[in-house]
């Protein structure tokens, strides 16, 4: 072992664990935002609203994020109409479409735990909502939307570190992820265990954040649960 | 309590069925023991082999062909050394950036990749003698033109294959002026040069000559001259291995008896030793 290539290249894993960083916070913002309309689609009793969210669901689930990177990445960029479109100028960077299938990837999950949390709110909450005669908008926004929040929080931040180490698939689409900076620097010193290990490392380190984030969270939107001495 | 015939008739099929299933753990116990035999056997007559790695993405000298096997110049030259030691081979595929790390822990004993000795390579493996030449050599679109130069690769965006000595010449004296791409394989920089992600690409000439006279590239074209022609190509083994003796001598043996050209004209029209 010699640990002074990690002193060496670490300003380089440092520059690809940012963007590894910038990655899951996006595609996690995308995917939160997707995940709202899409979960509330999916929970309602029509079928031409509910059949979308189905399919969307069942593909992004039941196909592996690998082939769906790909799929974006290759596999658009075989189109012509696809090189025209005003959309190239995002498909050609191996960033966006990194930021583009992770976010895609983790709305259907992210819809399927937040639809879970609607229906896991008490039945009563709802029905005191509407005997209140609060109109259907105003009920999911500031009763139901916000519970649901508070429920899913668990599943949400495990979704998190998920995204997070699903990343580092972001590396085969030439993206210099922490993953993929960790890969560079042992194509050049042949020192695998040294530079996964310290990619290891910190990739632990930033799941740590999420967590300590999540947490925080936590103690906003279940605030009512909290055991006061 | 009386028992219905009818209900007999299930005990008995109760009973029946877990004698079945008890010959059945006694067949697949003896067929076990028969396998770990026969697996014992054929280790202890199979003697010496040699398991040699390529890369199978770097058409023409290792790809996989149409119905699945390994082939390609390094494969047949591969196989022609074992002949000629008089060795049992197996050639397996392994990602190109795993080679060297799993030759160091035996997971097999020798790559035959088109790896190019490097002094970075020396510190880790030892090669043999060259078994072909090779250089470097910018390309691409034949309606896009630019000069090899730093001047003019200024702002452009070029791919090459991560650790080969394309990419590592690309990041040690290009990434000031232009945007260095690194792919996993060599088809990797193919697929987007097709795309139009990349204005150019740098690798070893040979496979690129070979891509261009393809179908696929027949946009594309050479840009600027041949370089760091010293370039010289070896099979890597561990430090230390006598193999790379014997390695070497079956390699003087095949270049002079003419295997070595017989396998040359059939990927080249020139010699590339």
């Amino acid at each position: 072992m010699d640990w002074s290539v990690v002193a060496e290249y670490y300003p380089r894993l440092i520059d690809g664990a940012w963007v590894t960083l910038q990655l899951v916070v996006l595609s996690g913002f995308i995917g939160i935002i997707l995940a709202i309309p899409m979960a509330l689609a999916r929970i309602s009793n029509k079928r031409c609203i509910n059949q979308f969210p189905r399919l969307y669901i069942f593909f992004f689930r039941g196909t592996p994020l690998l082939i769906q990177i790909f799929l974006i990445y290759y596999g658009l960029s075989q189109f012509e109409w696809v090189k025209n479109s005003a959309l190239w100028p995002f498909l050609r960077e191996p960033y966006w479409c990194a930021v583009i299938t992770l976010g895609l990837h983790t709305t259907a999950y992210i819809a399927e735990i937040l639809r879970g949390a609607l229906q896991a709110i008490p039945a009563g909450e709802v029905e005191a909502c509407r005997v209140m005669g609060m109109r259907k908008f105003t009920m999911y926004r500031c009763i139901l939307l916000p519970r649901a929040f508070g429920i899913m929080l668990p599943a949400y931040s495990n979704e998190i570190i998920l995204m997070l180490k699903g990343s580092a698939l972001a590396s085969t689409i030439t993206l210099l992820d922490l993953t993929g900076m960790a890969r560079t620097i042992i194509a050049r010193t042949y020192t695998p265990e040294e530079i996964y290990i310290a990619a290891g490392a910190i990739y632990l380190l930033i799941s740590w954040m999420f967590m300590a984030f999540f947490k925080l969270l936590d103690r906003y939107f279940n605030k009512h649960r909290l055991v006061t001495v | 309590m009386t028992i219905s015939s009818r209900e007999r008739g299930e005990i008995f099929a109760i009973t029946r069925g877990e004698e079945k299933y008890l010959s059945k753990i006694n067949r697949w116990v003896k067929a076990g023991v028969l396998v770990a035999g026969v697996i014992a056997g054929s280790v202890a007559m199979a003697g010496e082999k040699i398991r040699i790695a390529t890369e199978g993405a770097w058409a023409p000298f290792n790809f996989v062909d149409e119905k699945g096997r390994l082939a390609g110049f390094d494969v047949d030259i591969a196989n022609a050394l074992c002949a000629k030691m008089k060795v049992e081979c197996e050639v397996v595929a392994q990602d190109w950036d795993g080679l060297i790390p799993s030759l160091k822990v035996r997971k097999f004993d020798a790559i035959v990749a088109s790896m190019s000795i490097t002094e970075e390579r020396l510190k880790q493996v030892d090669f043999t003698e060259r078994y072909y030449s090779g250089g470097l050599r910018f390309m691409g679109p034949k309606n896009k033109t630019f000069d090899t130069t730093r001047e003019g690769l200024k702002g452009k965006v070029v791919g090459a294959q991560r650790g080969t000595i394309g990419g590592q010449y690309l990041e040690d004296n290009f990434s000031d002026v232009v945007t260095v791409k690194l792919y996993d394989t060599q088809e990797g920089v193919y697929l987007d040069l097709l795309a139009g992600r990349l204005d150019g690409a740098l690798s070893d000439e040979l496979p690129t000559w070979n891509w261009l006279s393809s179908d696929k590239g027949k946009s594309f074209e050479f840009k600027g001259e041949a370089f760091a022609k010293d370039d010289q190509i070896g099979i890597a083994v561990r430090k230390k291995d006598p193999l790379k003796q014997r390695l070497n001598q079956a390699l003087q043996e095949i270049l002079k008896d003419g295997t070595y050209e017989r396998i040359n004209q059939k990927y080249f029209p020139f010699s590339i030793y």
